[in-house]
This record gives structure tokens, C-alpha cells and sequence, in this order.
């Protein structure tokens, strides 16, 4: 890891510079690929029931590799974390709402599901 | 300057902001102002993009009941969109590459990844007019249907949230050429980088959910 000298302060505080090498942003940056690529597969390769599953937890996996090494989450501190975590969780929470209404929300008068009603 | 002040300077990521120069911490955290708002701002962004991908999930079988044509779904051309996902996911990295570049004081290597940045993410967008734009001959517009115009909705505020950090990369990268933002400035790439990868993530969520699961 790189080692960033402060000259702007009075003495000298070293930190270390969050992050990986650029040989290591490349090395996700590949697993990121390879992800996608499975992913793509599954639209032309039946998974059978394990499609979906298998789909949600490439994605979440591709989400997770981003917001952490990308984005830095891992090295930073936790303060950002908390921020956009808490964005996440209420934005789960607006989806979640938003499925009650495909289970709970239905006409009772017989409405078909696949049109607007 | 007293310790506590030393201690909450060496917190920073890629070194102090401006605000150093008058001896004054950022925030009582030792963080960045900049980079705190950021991140407030991209938390609440989730939940602008989780409404319009709840909104598109509920209706995107609805046609309604005055109205005809396909939904989106039915037009999808997932191999031409695997390679717009493809290409704005690789601008992360170029981004990032950007990011480190200059936290090394390598102004020119950062200069150049910020441009292939933009040129990715300019690709991605004329990836997705030209998608637009067979949806449309195929009959599919916005006010088509219900589906059609959660489609539209949803991929065009991502479109336009990339067309704005296109807008900010070139932005920044005319700074950096008029020597406005040097080394010591490098947490301004970074949180331009951080709007970049979160438009990338939040691609990730809609590719999966809106064209890969059934």
C-alpha cells in the first residue's frame, strides 16, 4: 500500500492510502466480468427453478464487490457506511411495500392480475 | 495545530481540503463535508431508484385497459444490453484507475481515465437512444402503455443521472487541464468517482431485475 505523506499540517502525519493497486482494481474488475457473463448465461441457459436465486445473488454479490472496493466502502470509514446503507435499507423497505401490494392489494372482484384494472 | 486536530487529518482518504488551510477540521468526525454530503446524497438517491424499479415491477405485465401494443419486456435484445452493461461496468474501473492516479499525483494518467470514462459512459447512453429508438419503431413509446412508460421512466432517470456524470467527468477533467485541481484536490475525483460507481450499481440492480429475471 502506498503511504501518503501530509505536508499541509504542521509535522508530519502519514496515512495510508486507502485502497487497492491498480493491478488489484483490475483483478475485480475481472471478477466483475466474469460475474455479468454468468449472468448473461442464464438467459440462454435454462437454470430451471435456480434462475431467479441464482440471478439476485450474482446481482447482490456485483453490488456488494462495487460499493466496497470501488467505492471504497471497505477502507473508509464506517460513518459512510452507515449513510448509504441507511438509503438502502429504507429503499428496501419502499420495494418491500410495493410487493405487499402484488399479494395483499389485489381486486377481490376478479380483476386479472396481467392487466391494468 | 493540536493533536486532535492532526489525529482528525490523517482520517482523510486522499489528504486535506481546503479546508485545512485555515486550521479548521471538516466536520468534529474528522471527515470530508464534501464526501459525507455525497454519500447522504446517494442514500437517498436509493430510494428514488427503488420507487421507480417497484413502480416498473408492478406494471410491467399492464397494458390497461384502453390502451395495446407490447411491453418493454417482450422487445428486450438482452445481448445488445449484456454489452452496454458490459462497457458502463468497465468504466468503474477507469474510474477508479482515475481516482488512484491522481491520489498519486500522476495528473496526466488521471486526465486520460477520466476521458475514457466519459467516452464509456457516452457509449453506454447511445447504447441505450438506439435501444430507445427500435423500441419506438416497434411501436413502444412512452405513453404506448402503463408498462411502457414505467420502462421509460425508470431507464431514462438512469440515463440521465450517466448523462450528468458525463457532465461532471469532462467538467472535472477541464479543471484538472487549467491546473485547478491539482494532487492536493484528488477527494474532488474521488467524489465525482463515487456518483460514477453508484450509477454503475444501481445498472447492476436494473439489468438483473428488470432484463435478466423473467
Amino acid at each position: 500500500m502506498n503511504v501518503i505523506t501530509d505536508s499541509h499540517v504542521e509535522g508530519t502525519v502519514e496515512h495510508e492510502d486507502h485502497g487497492l493497486s491498480d493491478l488489484g482494481y483490475i483483478k475485480i474488475a475481472l471478477l466483475l466480468a466474469v460475474l455479468t457473463a454468468i449472468e448473461v448465461l442464464t438467459y440462454f441457459v435454462d437454470f430451471g427453478v435456480l434462475e431467479v436465486p441464482s440471478l439476485l445473488i450474482l446481482m447482490v454479490v456485483k453490488f456488494q464487490i462495487v460499493i466496497s472496493y470501488f467505492m471504497h466502502l471497505k477502507f473508509d470509514s464506517k460513518i459512510f457506511s452507515y449513510l448509504f446503507i441507511t438509503g438502502l435499507v429504507l429503499a428496501v423497505v419502499v420495494f418491500a411495500a410495493m410487493a405487499t401490494s402484488l399479494v395483499f392489494w389485489t381486486d377481490p372482484a376478479g380483476c386479472d392480475a396481467g392487466r391494468f384494472c | 495545530m493540536d493533536n486532535a486536530t492532526e489525529v482528525n487529518t490523517s482520517q482523510l482518504a486522499y489528504g486535506p481540503t481546503e479546508w485545512d488551510d485555515y486550521d479548521v477540521p471538516p466536520l468534529t468526525t474528522g471527515l470530508s463535508n464534501e464526501k459525507m454530503t455525497m454519500w447522504a446524497f446517494l442514500g437517498s438517491d436509493c430510494l428514488l431508484f427503488a420507487a421507480l424499479i417497484s413502480t416498473y415491477l408492478l406494471l410491467r405485465n399492464r397494458v390497461g385497459p384502453d390502451t395495446d401494443g407490447s411491453t418493454a419486456a417482450e422487445l428486450f435484445d438482452i445481448p445488445f444490453t449484456s454489452v452496454s452493461s458490459f462497457v458502463l461496468l468497465m468504466s468503474s474501473l477507469t474510474m477508479v484507475l482515475a481516482v488512484t492516479s491522481i491520489g498519486r499525483g500522476e495528473i496526466e494518467r488521471c486526465k486520460m481515465w477520466l476521458l475514457t470514462t466519459a467516452t464509456l459512459g457516452a457509449v453506454f447512453i447511445a447504447g441505450q437512444v438506439y435501444e430507445f429508438t427500435g423500441f419506438y419503431r416497434e411501436g413502444l413509446g412512452f405513453t404506448t402503455n402503463i408498462s411502457s412508460s414505467a420502462f421509460f421512466t425508470l431507464t431514462g432517470f438512469h440515463g440521465v443521472h450517466v448523462s450528468l456524470g458525463i457532465i461532471m467527468l469532462v467538467t472535472l477533467w477541464s479543471l484538472i487541464s487549467r491546473g485547478n485541481i491539482g494532487a492536493e484536490r484528488a477527494e474532488t475525483v474521488e467524489i465525482i468517482g463515487l456518483y460514477w460507481h453508484f450509477v454503475d450499481i444501481v445498472w447492476i440492480v436494473i439489468f438483473a431485475v428488470v432484463y435478466l429475471i423473467p
